[in-house]
């Protein structure tokens, strides 16, 4: 047998390569790749409390999903998460972009700015939404009494508590949160941007409109197209910032797929549909995972 | 010269200017927050712009209600912590290091788990935690949270994995060192950086979870502090310098950490497909 330095035996060798990477893999296992399936197969179960006591939830083929379909608010919900999404994703990749080309001008303190900026992002996501309940509260809440003082509005926006008006303003909080994520990334992609580009154009005597169509948005396409898919997959998924802010609420306004799914499961017990309201949502997560990893892979296995 | 040196020194002056009013603005409901929680206590929520005079019974308030909370945050992500980087600091190294079978197809499996909704875990970890008895556990709900940051710790730690050269592990082996030892004296002191900031930000991402406390523990005897907010905004009549004082305290790692650990916070914001 070939010995390696060390004195370890080739193949022993291989195992003890294996036994650092068997633990993660395992974890995987058990919580991501067991859950994925699971779900799938509650899906078709009549999975309710009854369940855990007598250890039996009878297969039911498509029912759950017949069920979930048939519900009222089931596209209602289908049509917030998509609006929740575009709408989030717009607002925190338009204001995300233009701080980030803000920032690459170089000034005093933009450094120190630019990570404080990071705030929102770090902050637990249910203390965003307590912050923000307070802000948009309709009698005394600071945004109100601001438009109040300032003779835009006569009575205060019902900001959380108008089914016409709620989703756009959990939306607007998720702009708020998004917003930093948006701007470290799309830095970092502009600092690959060289320099030298730049001072050709500006020798050429191109306007910054120009010079940001015709240097920067081509050349920051690559993490355009990482940043808005990582975003869209991380906004289908949110649950925390509409629990938080509406509970899905007022009128199922601002219900969405995954709050769905948490009501279904663990309001009404009913762990058959929540699973089939879920697994929708892994069917269109991972539609954007695809596009995600078509446009990663190369950096992902370098 | 002179000229455009001014005009320059005029521009990036403003350029700050700017700079500082957008971050007032973009912090203005962290501002508010602290604001609000040195209010008098009850539901009102008229303020000045600053506190005329600090109350302190809203901290009264939380700490009474939600100290036990706020502990529970604190054991569960240091545990979750620890638990992360037991994992993901050997695999990182042996995704970085070693020629592995399939290692391509574990990198897109690692990113791919990043992207599974929180929701689903929940679903299924309910029934199967329900039948082994870990539903309202520390082990329970710290083995749920490090989903939150192992996959990334992995990922990130072995990007600074890979900056460890590998002549210096073999010459390390050469002298006799053995596998395990290589990878503890040297890969991981290089990569210490790395390290660090998968563990800064798995103790943000546990600390901020939600949904594992909402749907893994059902009694108020392990109840993390992000749903002790949770019920507190549930409740009819909302005391809001005690949820504004409870959140100040749920915020201060994400403060402190910006602040004394800015340039790892920094470096694991740009490392990627993060949160």
């Amino acid at each position: 047998m070939r010995r390696l330095p060390g004195g370890t035996p080739r193949s022993r060798e291989q195992v003890y390569r294996w036994a650092f990477v068997v633990p993660a893999l395992v974890y995987i296992a058990l919580f991501f790749a067991f859950p994925v399936v699971k779900n799938v197969v509650m899906g078709f179960q009549d999975y309710t409390t009854a369940s855990f006591y007598t250890g039996e939830a009878p297969f039911v083929g498509l029912r759950n999903y017949r069920t979930i379909f048939a519900d009222p608010q089931f596209w209602p919900s289908v049509l917030h998460t998509g609006l929740f999404t575009v709408g989030s994703i717009v607002g925190q990749f338009t204001l995300g972009l233009a701080m980030a080309v803000f920032f690459r001008r170089r000034f005093p303190l933009s450094t120190i700015l630019r990570s404080l900026l990071l705030l929102p992002w770090l902050l637990p996501v249910i203390v965003s939404t307590a912050l923000w309940r307070s802000l948009m509260d309709q009698d005394a809440g600071a945004i109100n009494v601001v438009l109040k003082s300032l003779g835009v509005v006569d009575t205060g926006i019902p900001w959380l508590s108008s089914p016409s008006v709620a989703l756009l303003s959990v939306i607007i909080v998720n702009i708020w949160i998004g917003i930093p994520f948006n701007v470290a990334i799309l830095y970092g992609g502009l600092q690959d941007i060289p320099e030298e580009l730049y001072e050709a154009s500006s020798v050429d005597g191109a306007g910054p409109w120009r010079t940001f169509w015709s240097i920067t948005w081509p050349l920051l396409r690559p993490t355009v197209t990482v940043v808005v898919l990582l975003c869209v997959i991380y906004t289908l998924r949110s649950i925390d910032i509409i629990l938080g802010l509406t509970r899905g609420g007022p009128a199922n306004s601002t219900q969405t797929l995954p709050t769905a799914s948490y009501f279904q499961s663990f309001q009404q017990f009913q762990f058959g549909l929540g699973a089939a309201t879920s697994n929708v949502l892994i069917v269109v997560a991972f539609v954007f995972a695809l596009l995600y990893l078509r446009a990663t892979r190369r950096s992902l296995t370098d | 010269m002179t000229r455009s040196l001014r005009a320059r020194r005029v521009r990036s002056t403003r350029d700050a200017v700017i700079g500082v009013l957008l971050l007032v603005l973009l912090l203005f409901p962290v501002y508010w927050m602290v604001n609000l929680s040195v209010q008098s206590s009850g539901s009102n929520l008229a303020s000045s712009l600053f506190p005329t005079e600090i109350h302190l019974d809203g901290y009264r308030a939380a700490i009474a209600d939600q100290s036990r909370n706020l502990a529970t945050s604190l054991i569960v992500s240091l545990s979750s912590v620890v638990l992360t980087l037991v994992i993901a600091v050997p695999a990182a190294y042996a995704l970085a290091q070693f020629r592995l079978r399939g290692l391509n197809a574990i990198l897109l499996i690692l990113a791919v788990t990043q992207m599974i909704p929180g929701i689903v875990v929940a679903n299924s970890l309910y029934s199967a935690y329900n039948d082994l008895g870990l539903l309202n556990t520390t082990v329970g709900l710290v083995a749920a949270d490090a989903s939150h940051s192992i996959p990334f710790a992995i990922l990130l730690i072995r990007t600074a994995m890979q900056g460890v050269p590998p002549a210096v592990l073999e010459a390390a082996r050469l002298d006799g060192a053995g596998l395990f030892r290589a990878f503890r004296s040297i890969a991981v002191p290089i990569a210490r950086n790395g390290v660090i900031t998968a563990a800064l930000f798995s103790f943000l991402f546990t600390w901020s979870d939600f949904i594992f406390a909402l749907t893994l523990t059902t009694t108020d005897t392990l109840r993390p502090v992000t749903l002790g907010i949770y019920t507190y905004l549930g409740a009819d009549q909302t005391d809001w310098s005690a949820v504004m004082a409870t959140s100040v305290l749920a915020s201060l790692p994400a403060i402190v950490l910006l602040l004394v650990a800015q340039r790892y916070i920094a470096a694991g914001a740009s490392g990627g497909s993060v949160k």
